[in-house]
């Protein structure tokens, strides 16, 4: 049995997401081989290389995979896949949009966002905005499987030595192109793998008051995210969005600053280890999943939390 | 252009799903059921580029139970054209819709798919993806703005790190999120007019593809529950507690 991962990468560098997906192939059993498929992208090569418990690294090397587009990229995979049982990604925006078009050219029915494995055929997965967990158990003769990257631990990234071989690349679709990308440029943790998260929603009112939040997380070396109602009202950008459809986080501890509750934002936050609910309205949901629940005005309570942590020696 | 916009009949948004006593499904008899979100938004756009004068005919599909062809007059009563509603009595898989719009594709030759980019209820992000590979088109998946412009699509995505703009070669499968725009209601005069709207039937047998399943659910259990805490006094009482009780900070 030989599992495939595909490497989330931006060429120079192995992005962490990827050794979620490696922890997941651990537990399946098997060789490890991992793609990486960019342009330039030697330096993403020696990364995955050195992740521990991995077997081997492709690369494909060529202009058609710089900036990941599925057409491109799917139709390579593709051209392996039969090499393999597994076919395993993070599930980041990228997997999301690479991993079915590989499966529906092997004619496979993906396995989305697995969340355990029972065995190489079975696994669970949160469907209905993980209000339910559903085993399911897979019969194509390749699984293709993308995996929630809370549910697994981070892979060491130090300790392999797997041997690099290139393989040809497979050209340009010509269906699509790239065109230039916004992103927010931040000094802080990766929010999907922070320690810690603040979150603001829509009782921020204003992304002009969104700084009392950052302060705190700042003191606390957090990530900054948000609810829906906060990304739509454009305090922040779309990227901060904690949810059923935004991002899944599970930090140790999860801060929730005006925000209700809504289901689809316990979606992604109701597995962090401890978290922190500041609402003014004592009946908001939020406090059902709350460890520790403070009814305040925020305009009060975040300052005031911002020269507690300053007291108590935090400074960022 | 035609366009054609998939319309999945899910459990509504605002219902808190049960899981069945016997682990088989969660409970679905006298559930509210809606259209997915996503879709809401896929029709809307769909109507907005025929505003423009971009499109001519949207057609909007939904495949399931005979109750999806509420779904299909919810879309009618928006501003889509006409219907097709291919009936099946089973749960079908992403792959299997896949292939059933393929075939709809072949006849009908849209330039444009308007997917949504995940259903609510199984959550899984893969019809889309799945259709443009079939059709070998191009895909602009979770896009929050779309242009048109001659044979091309221009449309920005949200992803991880922010947003990234393509341009897709038409036809081509794009998949919506949640920014695109904000769906209109139907007004009541649209609702009565939907009502003469066409909506065709056909079947996945008629359209040559075998729709059963491939994942087998075993079961379908309750997530861990949180146990409650408990509120705190003040500001200083919460630092206090998670220095000393949880130790997170
Ligand atoms: C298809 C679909 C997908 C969705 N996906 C997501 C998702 O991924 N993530 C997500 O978050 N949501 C998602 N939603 C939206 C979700 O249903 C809620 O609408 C949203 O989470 C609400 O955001 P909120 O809690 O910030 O706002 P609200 O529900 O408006 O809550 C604001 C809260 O702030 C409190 N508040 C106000 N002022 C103050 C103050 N001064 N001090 C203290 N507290 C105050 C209020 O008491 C209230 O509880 C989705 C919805 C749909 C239909
Ligand atoms: C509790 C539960 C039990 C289940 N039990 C079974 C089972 O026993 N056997 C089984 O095979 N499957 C079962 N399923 C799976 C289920 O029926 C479908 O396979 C799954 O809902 C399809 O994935 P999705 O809609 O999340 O796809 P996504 O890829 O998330 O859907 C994205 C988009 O595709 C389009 N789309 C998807 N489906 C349709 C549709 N029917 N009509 C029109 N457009 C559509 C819509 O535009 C939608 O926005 C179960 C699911 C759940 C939640």
């Amino acid at each position: 049995m030989t599992i495939l991962i595909l490497a989330e990468h931006d060429n120079t560098q192995l992005r962490p997401a990827t050794l979620n997906a490696v922890t997941a192939a651990k537990e399946l059993g098997g060789e490890i081989e991992v793609l990486v498929a960019g342009s330039g992208c030697e330096g993403a090569a020696n990364d995955a290389s050195k992740i521990e418990g991995v077997t081997k690294i492709l690369i494909a090397d060529s202009d058609e995979y710089a900036n990941a587009l599925a057409e491109n990229v799917a139709t390579l995979v593709s051209k392996i896949a039969e090499n393999y049982s597994h076919i395993l990604a993070t599930a980041t925006t990228s997997a999301k949009n690479i991993m079915p078009r590989v499966a529906a050219l092997k004619d496979v029915q993906q396995v989305s966002e697995i969340s355990e494995v029972i065995d190489a055929e079975t696994f669970v997965r949160p469907i209905y905005a993980g209000n339910a967990m559903a085993t399911v158990k897979t019969s194509d003769s390749i699984k293709v499987i993308t995996v929630r990257g809370t549910s697994f631990e981070a892979a060491q990234e130090e300790g392999g030595s797997a041997p690099i071989e290139k393989i040809e690349a497979s050209g340009d679709a010509g269906l699509s192109q790239y065109i230039g990308s916004e992103l927010s440029a931040s000094e802080r943790p990766d929010l999907t793998s922070a320690r810690i998260v603040v979150s603001g929603g829509r009782g921020m009112q204003s992304g002009e008051n969104f700084p009392i939040i950052e302060a705190v997380a700042d003191k606390l070396g957090a990530a900054v995210g948000a609810s829906r109602a906060a990304v739509d009202a454009g305090y922040v950008p779309n990227d901060y969005q904690v949810g059923q459809t935004g991002k899944v986080v599970a930090p140790d501890l999860y801060i929730a600053v005006g925000i209700s509750g809504a289901i689809q934002h316990l979606a992604g936050m109701k597995d962090s280890k401890v978290i922190v609910a500041i609402n003014k309205d004592e009946e908001a949901p939020i406090f059902q999943v709350a460890d520790f629940g403070l009814v305040a005005d925020l305009f009060k309570a975040v300052p005031e939390l911002d020269d507690e942590l300053q007291k108590n020696g935090f400074s960022g | 252009m035609k366009i054609l916009v998939p319309v999945k009949r899910v459990i509504d948004y605002n219902v808190k799903v049960r899981v069945k006593a016997d682990q088989t499904g969660v409970e679905l008899a006298n559930v509210k059921m809606s259209m997915n979100p996503f879709d809401e938004i896929s029709v809307e756009q769909a109507i907005r580029l025929k505003e423009a004068g971009v499109c001519d005919e949207i057609i909007a599909v939904s495949i399931g139970v005979q109750q999806c062809q509420e779904t299909i007059r919810t879309a009618l009563a928006m501003g889509a054209d006409r219907g097709i509603h291919v009936l099946h009595d089973g749960d079908v898989e992403p792959l299997a819709v896949a292939k059933i719009l393929k075939e709809l594709a072949d006849k009908e030759g849209p330039s444009l798919i308007i997917v949504g980019k995940q259903a609510i209820d199984d959550d899984s992000n893969q019809t889309g993806q799945m259709l443009a590979a079939l059709l070998g088109w191009g895909q602009a998946t979770f896009v929050s703005d779309i242009q048109v412009e001659g044979e091309q699509v221009k449309a920005t995505r949200e992803v991880d790190g922010g947003l990234e703009t393509i341009s897709v070669k038409l036809p081509s499968v794009i998949t919506t999120d949640l920014r695109l725009n904000e769906p209109r209601y139907a007004s009541l005069p649209n609702i009565m007019k939907a009502k003469k709207k066409p909506i065709d039937q056909t079947s996945p047998a008629d359209l040559g593809v075998d729709p059963s399943v491939r994942l087998e659910i075993l079961k379908v259990s309750e997530p861990p529950q949180r146990e409650s805490g408990v509120k705190v006094e003040d500001v200083a009482d919460l630092v206090d507690k998670l220095r000393n009780t949880a130790k997170v900070i």
